[in-house]
């Protein structure tokens, strides 16, 4: 333990090399605040991708062309690999995966509460792509430059595969939409379900949102959550014009003296009630999630059981030759 | 039989086989054991519907009608499917896949070794992508049925319940009917006899390394390559894959 004045003075030490922009190392010393705050945000963030699987893959056996299909299954797969990578973020912070899994399944852990909203159309697919990675997009690029080093670099990695799924969600919606008037319905229904909770994805209003201050004088946080979600609305808004689809906001309109678009209210009670884990889909996604783990149990046993097996015969081996 | 004839079931065949595996493999898709493992079964569901496209295309190339890969994979019903039975057999559980994914390879790899010598220029080209990809599934499913089959006492159970349960399906892989006769005499397929000896050869080798035993069939069940015959199972992934565009006909996706 170290004594309370040594501890302030490395505090201070370490809110100096933030400040000049320098990369946190796994092996660098780090406030225990700091080292439970990154680990609380890249396993969620981890989870969030793994959960994020669900939605999508539950149309990757319907999908409308083998052309989209293949589309759909990269997607897919690209968010567990986001996965992989996050959760190795969290590891180089001394987090076990195994433990993180199990705060995920236990209902501890959060993640993206988007992701607990159902996907009913083909539609749902292109509006997830669009308003979804692109909300991701929004969040993720300033971490590219998060003051913990493996978090940022992944993140670089993360932003480039989310920016072409932003793209191809937005052209499924443009398909749709100028397509029959049956697909442009399904459009429009898809982006009245997913625009209110994908606004909610930023998280609280500033006044509400208890980790932001601290969050951003450690530079894992560049903008506030409204700043985000005000950049989200100003792009968004011109591209749901551009393919003729309507954004299901009365108040939506330009401000030209902002220079940005004024939205309407959140529901905040819905988003409260959702990340309680009771939004329309919180029980199948955690069953879901967890029925693959437990299911999944005597593949692992067996593939460490049979790694022990191979161990043990070539030490043999080696005995052997040396007798 | 015309050559043409035979060389549109050839493509349908081998297309479909393609098409229906990847569809097993991508239902387990954000479901998998582990991380890991659910990456790579989708990095196979991926190859699968990939070839799959090149294949469908060039039947429907081939046939001359104007259809497209698509009006194929989702305009055809059960009885006009011409993928073997072991390809739509349900994953149940990893064992099942893992086995059924081995049957398969094992097959589709001396089919495509071989096939990379075609006189069909088109052909040949599609194969010899393909090949890359096949080598690298046998290679994950030879290695899964080793740790499954030398891992727990559970997993081995597991495994040669599956392997019982699928054996019964690799008869018609290797069985040469008026299609593959034609096929092998115009130089554009092998002799499927010929690869009857390696096949075996190579399903012996990972059981014997995998501590199985190789089930005794005397019957075994055949019917889907040429049309005869589909298990009950097909039905439902079509319901499934063809949803939309039944549902909403004419459209572009
Ligand atoms: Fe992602
Ligand atoms: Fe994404």
């Amino acid at each position: 333990m170290k004594a309370p004045a040594d501890y302030a003075h490395l505090e201070d030490q370490f809110q100096a090399r933030i400040d000049a922009e320098e990369k946190i190392e796994p092996k660098d010393w780090m406030p225990d605040k700091y080292r439970k705050t990154l680990i609380r945000q890249i396993s969620q963030h981890a989870h969030s991708e793994i959960v994020g699987m669900l939605p999508e893959g539950n149309w990757v056996t319907r999908a409308p062309s083998l052309r989209r299909k293949v589309a759909l299954l990269a997607k897919v797969q690209d968010e567990a690999g986001h996965g992989l990578y996050l959760y190795g973020a969290a590891e180089t912070l001394g987090a076990e995966r195994d433990d993180l899994l199990d705060e995920l399944h236990t209902g501890n852990a959060k993640y993206s509460s988007i992701f607990n909203y159902p996907t009913l159309s083909w539609a749902d697919i292109g509006a997830i792509g669009w308003l979804v990675d692109g909300a991701a997009i929004m969040n993720q690029v300033p971490l590219c430059r998060c003051s913990y080093g493996p978090y940022a670099r992944a993140m670089v990695r993360v932003c480039k595969e989310e920016s072409f799924h932003q793209r191809q969600g937005y052209e499924i919606m443009l398909t749709l939409a100028r397509g029959t008037e049956a697909q442009k319905k399904m459009a429009q229904d898809a982006l009245n379900r997913w625009w209110w909770p994908s606004l909610m994805m930023f998280g609280p209003n500033d006044a509400e949102s208890k980790h932001t201050a601290q969050s951003m004088a450690w530079k894992i946080k560049r903008f506030t959550n409204d700043e985000l979600r005000q950049r989200f609305v100003d792009i968004t808004a011109p591209q749901a014009e551009f393919i003729g689809l309507t954004i299901p906001d009365e108040h939506l309109k330009y401000n030209e003296e902002t220079g940005h678009y004024d939205f309407g209210p959140i529901n905040w009670d819905e988003f409260w009630q959702v990340v309680s884990g009771e939004g329309p889909c919180n029980r199948q996604r955690l069953k879901a999630r967890r029925r693959a783990h437990e299911e999944g149990q005597w593949v692992r046993d067996a593939a460490l059981a049979h790694a022990e097996k191979r161990r043990q015969r070539q030490a043999a081996k080696k005995d052997q030759k040396v007798a | 039989m015309t050559l043409a004839d035979a060389k549109y079931q050839y493509l349908l065949r081998m297309g479909d086989n393609a098409l229906i595996l990847g569809h097993r493999l991508s239902e387990w898709c954000g479901h998998g054991p582990i991380l890991e493992q659910d990456i790579a079964i989708t990095n196979i569901a991926l190859d699968q519907v990939g070839q799959a496209r090149s294949l469908l295309q060039y039947a429907a190339q081939l046939e001359g009608k104007g259809r497209t890969e698509d009006n194929l994979a989702y305009k055809r019903d059960v009885m006009e499917y011409r993928n073997v039975l072991l390809v739509e057999q349900p994953n149940e559980n990893f064992a099942y896949t893992i086995v059924r994914q081995f049957l398969f390879d094992a097959f589709n790899f001396l089919l495509h070794k071989s096939l990379v010598n075609s006189k069909d220029e088109h052909l040949k080209a599609i194969a010899e992508k393909s090949l890359k990809e096949i080598t690298y599934h046998l290679r994950y499913s030879s290695e899964w049925m080793i740790r499954l089959g030398d891992g727990t006492a559970e997993s081995h159970q597991k495994i040669q319940t599956a392997l019982d349960d699928l054996f019964i399906y690799t008869g018609e892989l290797l069985t040469p009917d008026a299609v593959d006769q034609t096929i092998f005499e115009a130089g554009i397929g092998p002799d499927l006899t010929a690869l009857q000896a390696p096949y075996q050869a190579k399903i012996d080798e990972i059981l014997q390394q995998a501590t199985l035993q190789k089930p005794e069939v005397k019957y075994m069940q055949s019917g889907g390559k040429d049309g005869r015959m589909h298990t009950e199972y097909l039905g439902y992934i079509l319901a499934e894959l063809q949803f939309v565009q039944r549902a909403y006909p004419n459209m572009e996706w």
